[in-house]
C-alpha cells in the first residue's frame, strides 16, 4: 500500500484484534496476533491508551476504550439502525414465534429502539422508546457485558463472572427477572467497527423459551445469535 | 421431504427481484438486480426490455439456486410488475421496436389533451372506468404507433405485439418467438384505458377512440390461473399468477373483504381499498380499478388513490437540501421538535395525482417564520405524507361509502414510527404492519400458489397474515389534527394556484 503510514496500519490492526477478542487481551497475545515484536506492540498500545482508544484493567490487560465508543456512538442513528434491521427482526419473530426487541445503551440505560409483535395477532402495544432494567433483562445483560469500556461494565462489578460468561457465550438469558413467567434471550449486534451497538432479543412465556431444566432452547439461541450476526453484517461488520 | 415453494418475480421501476417463498408465506431466498433508467428528453423515462428480461432470468436462477438446499420443489411462478409501462416488440424475433415507455413518462401530455377535447371523450370514462390520462398505457401505445417508423402498418399486419411488463416476461419465459404465450392479466389490462371495465374484454369502441389495432393486443386472463409453462429457467415451472404491483400488494396484505385497504409507502404512496365484485363509479378523485380475479370467479374491484411523492420528499430533504445523511435519520431530526411549528410542505413536484389530479400544481413550503427550524421542516415533510393519505382516504370514503376498519401498511417508510403514528392520528384509524414487508412479491407468490393448490383458498392466505406492529390513534391528537386539516387543504389550494398559467 504505497503512501500508507505503517504505524497507523499497525495501530488499526491492534484495535481490530482487541475488538475481535470480545474481551481483554494481554500484550503478548496482541503482539502475536498482529505479528509484531512485543516492544513495538507495547509502544503502540501506550499511544492508544493516551487517546483512550484502549484501556487497561487491573491485571494490565487491554480492552477497547471510551474514546473509541464516543467515536462510534454518534455515528449510527437509531432510526437508521431500525430501518436496516427490520427485515431480520421480522424474520426472527416469524420463525421463533416470539416478540422481538432491539435495544441500545443510552447514558447507561437500556432503551428499546425497535419492537416486533409476537406473531399471534393478540393485542400488543408497541413499546419503542421505553427503558428496561439493565441487570434484569437479557438485552441489558448483553449491552452491559459488551460495553466497550469498564466505566459502564463496572456498574455490575459484583457480577463480573456473569459478564465474563455472557461475553464468552455470546448471548444472555433472563428467566422471570424482569416479569414473572417471562423469559428472554439476547445477543450482541456489532457495527462496522466491531463495537457492539445494540442487543437483539426475543421474549415470551418461560415455558416456551426455556426447556424443562430451565435452560434456553438451543434452537431459539441459534436463531437469535444468527439474526444478530445477520444484522451486524448488514451494518458492515465482517468479523 | 422439504416443503413445496413458489418463485415470485417483482419487476419494479428500479429493479427486478426474484424471491422464493415457503408455504408459511416466509421468505426463503431473495435476489435483486437494478436496471438502467434512460432519460432521453425532459419528461421522458425509458427502460431497456432486453435488460429487464436478462435480469429476470439471472435473479430467478440465483434465487432458485440459493433456495435449492433448503427448499423443496418449485411448484409455481408468479409475477408482479410495474404498471402501465409499455413494450412493443416483433413477434418473429422478440426484438422491441423501441425502449419501454415507463409509467412516469409524460410524453403523451399533448396527445392526451387532444384526445380529451374530442366530443366523444366521455366514452373513455363510461367504458374504461377512468378519465383519459397520460398515466395509463393506452396513450403510450398510441404514441409508439404514431412515432416508430412503419409501426402502425406492421401492427395491423400482425407483426408486432404489445404488452405491459408481465406480458413481455411471460411471452419470453414461455418460449418467445418459439411459441411464447401472449397474455395479460385483468389488473394490468384495466390500466390501459382500452378495456371494458365491466366485461373485462378489449373494448372495440375504446380501441377505435385511441386508434389501436386489435391484432397486437394480448389475451386478457384472470390474475390467478394457468398461463403457460416457463421453459427458460432450467426445469419447467408453471406460470400461474400475474398482478400489477399495487394489486399484488393488496393481495399480499390479504385484503380480500370489501372495505379492507392497504397503503404502500415507497417513492410514492399507493392506497388500494377492496370494493368487492361491484364496480364503484368514482366522483371524488379516486380511481376504480380491477383488484384481482381468480379463474372461474367474478372480478374483484378496488378503489385506488395514487400519490406521486411520499418517500421521494424525504430523498429530496437528503439529496436536495443535505439536511440528513440517510432517509431514516429524518425521524431523528423530526423528533428534535414537538410539532411542525406552523410549517407545511406540499410536495407537488410534478403536479398532484389523487384525489386532485392537477398536473399544473407545483410544490411549496408554507407558513415560514423565523421560528421554523430544520426539525420543523422534517416534521412537515413527514406530515405531508400523512395529510395526503387523509386526502385519499376521504375521497375513497365518499366514493365507496365503505368504512376503513384499519389501514394495512407496507414499504420502506413503515419503519418510521413518527410517521406511522401520525397516519393513525390523522386518519383516526389503527395502522397495522404485517410480518412480511415484501408484500408485492408475496402477493405474486400467493396468486401463483393459490392456482396450483399450494394454498386451498384465500382464507388460508388470510391465516398467514400476522401483525408485526400496530399504531393506534390517540383521540386528543386525532381531534387536533382534524381541526388542523383545513390549513393543509389551504396549502394544497395555494400549490395549485401557484402552478396555474
Amino acid at each position: 500500500m504505497p503512501g500508507s503510514v505503517q504505524s497507523l496500519e499497525r495501530a488499526a490492526a491492534i484495535l481490530q484484534v482487541v475488538a475481535g477478542s470480545g474481551g481483554t487481551l494481554g500484550v503478548t497475545d496482541i503482539a502475536a496476533a498482529v505479528g509484531l515484536p512485543k516492544t513495538t506492540a507495547h509502544s503502540l498500545l501506550r499511544t492508544l491508551l493516551g487517546v483512550r482508544f484502549v484501556e487497561q484493567d487491573r491485571e494490565g490487560r487491554y480492552a477497547l476504550g471510551p474514546g473509541l465508543l464516543r467515536l462510534g456512538a454518534g455515528h449510527l442513528d437509531v432510526n437508521e439502525l431500525r430501518s436496516r434491521a427490520s427485515n431480520w427482526t421480522d424474520a426472527l419473530a416469524s420463525r421463533s414465534g416470539h416478540a422481538v426487541r432491539l435495544a441500545i445503551l443510552e447514558r447507561e440505560q437500556v432503551r428499546v429502539v425497535h419492537h416486533v409483535f409476537r406473531p399471534d395477532d393478540s393485542a400488543q402495544v408497541l413499546d419503542v422508546g421505553s427503558v428496561l432494567p439493565a441487570d434484569r433483562t437479557a438485552l441489558g445483560k448483553v449491552l452491559l457485558a459488551f460495553a466497550p469500556h469498564r466505566s459502564v461494565r463496572g456498574t455490575v462489578d459484583a457480577r463480573r463472572a456473569d459478564v465474563a460468561a455472557v461475553r464468552a457465550r455470546g448471548w444472555a438469558a433472563e428467566d422471570g427477572g424482569h416479569e414473572a413467567g417471562t423469559a428472554g434471550l439476547a445477543a450482541p449486534v456489532r457495527g462496522s467497527t466491531g463495537l457492539v451497538v445494540a442487543a437483539l432479543g426475543i421474549s415470551g412465556p418461560a415455558e416456551s423459551v426455556l426447556d424443562r431444566q430451565h435452560q434456553p432452547r438451543p434452537l431459539l439461541v441459534s436463531m437469535v445469535v444468527e439474526s444478530a450476526q445477520a444484522i451486524s453484517r448488514e451494518l458492515g461488520w465482517h468479523g | 421431504m422439504a416443503d413445496r415453494v413458489v418463485l415470485a418475480v417483482d419487476q419494479g421501476t428500479t429493479s427486478t427481484r426474484s424471491i422464493v417463498f415457503d408455504r408459511g408465506g416466509r421468505l426463503v431466498s431473495v435476489r435483486q438486480r437494478e436496471h438502467r433508467q434512460f432519460f432521453p428528453r425532459p419528461g421522458w423515462v425509458e427502460h431497456d426490455p432486453m435488460e429487464i428480461w436478462a435480469n429476470t432470468q439471472r435473479t430467478a436462477a440465483q434465487a432458485l439456486r440459493d433456495a435449492a438446499s433448503s427448499a423443496g420443489e418449485v411448484v409455481a411462478l408468479g409475477i408482479a410488475n410495474q404498471r402501465e409501462t409499455t413494450v412493443v416488440w416483433e413477434r418473429a424475433t422478440g426484438r422491441p421496436v423501441t425502449r419501454a415507455i415507463v409509467w412516469q413518462d409524460t410524453r403523451t401530455a399533448d396527445l392526451v389533451a387532444r384526445l380529451s377535447s374530442r366530443p366523444d371523450a366521455a366514452v373513455v370514462r363510461e367504458r374504461s372506468g377512468m378519465d383519459i390520462a397520460g398515466y395509463f398505457a393506452g396513450p403510450r401505445l398510441r404514441w409508439v404507433l404514431d412515432h416508430v417508423p412503419r409501426a402502425r402498418e406492421r401492427a395491423e399486419a400482425g407483426e408486432l405485439l404489445f404488452g405491459t411488463m408481465e406480458t413481455w416476461l411471460v411471452w419470453n419465459l414461455t418460449g418467445g418467438p418459439d411459441g411464447g404465450v401472449h397474455v395479460t392479466d385483468v389488473t394490468n389490462a384495466s390500466r390501459t384505458s382500452l378495456m371494458d371495465c365491466r366485461s373485462c374484454t378489449w373494448d372495440p369502441v375504446l380501441l377505435d377512440f385511441f386508434g389501436i389495432p386489435a391484432a397486437l393486443l394480448p389475451e386478457i386472463r384472470p390474475s390467478v390461473g394457468q398461463l403457460g409453462t416457463a421453459t427458460a429457467l432450467g426445469s419447467p415451472i408453471p406460470i400461474t399468477g400475474t398482478l400489477g404491483d399495487q394489486q399484488a400488494a393488496l393481495f399480499g396484505q390479504a385484503c380480500f373483504t370489501p372495505g379492507e385497504a392497504k397503503c404502500t409507502y415507497g417513492t410514492g404512496s399507493f392506497l388500494l381499498q377492496n370494493t368487492g365484485t361491484e364496480l364503484v363509479r368514482t366522483r371524488s378523485g379516486s380511481i376504480s380499478t380491477v383488484a384481482y380475479q381468480l379463474a372461474g370467479e367474478p372480478v374483484h374491484y378496488a378503489l385506488e388513490g395514487s400519490v406521486a411523492v411520499a418517500g421521494a420528499l424525504v430523498q429530496w430533504l437528503r439529496d436536495g437540501l443535505g439536511l440528513i445523511a440517510t432517509a431514516p435519520e429524518i425521524e431523528t431530526l423530526a423528533r428534535t421538535v414537538a410539532d411542525n411549528g406552523g410549517c407545511y410542505v406540499v410536495p407537488a413536484f410534478s403536479g398532484l395525482l389523487a384525489p386532485h389530479w392537477r398536473g399544473e400544481a407545483r410544490g411549496l413550503v408554507a407558513g415560514l417564520t423565523s421560528y421554523v427550524t430544520k426539525g420543523h421542516l422534517a416534521r412537515a415533510v413527514l406530515e405531508a405524507t400523512g395529510w395526503q393519505t387523509r386526502d385519499v382516504v376521504l375521497a375513497m370514503a365518499a366514493d365507496s361509502g365503505l368504512q376503513l376498519p384499519s389501514l394495512r401498511v407496507d414499504g420502506g417508510m413503515t419503519t418510521n414510527n413518527l410517521l406511522m403514528q401520525f397516519v393513525a392520528d390523522v386518519l383516526d384509524t389503527p395502522v397495522v404492519r404485517p410480518m412480511v414487508g415484501e408484500t408485492v412479491s408475496l402477493g405474486a407468490a400467493y396468486a401463483a400458489g393459490l392456482a396450483v393448490g399450494l394454498w386451498a383458498d384465500v382464507e388460508a392466505l388470510r391465516r398467514n397474515w400476522h401483525r408485526s406492529a400496530q399504531w393506534s390513534p390517540v383521540p386528543r391528537r386525532a381531534a387536533q389534527l382534524a381541526a388542523e386539516y383545513p390549513t393543509w387543504e389551504k396549502a394544497v389550494r395555494l400549490s395549485i394556484a401557484w402552478g396555474a398559467d
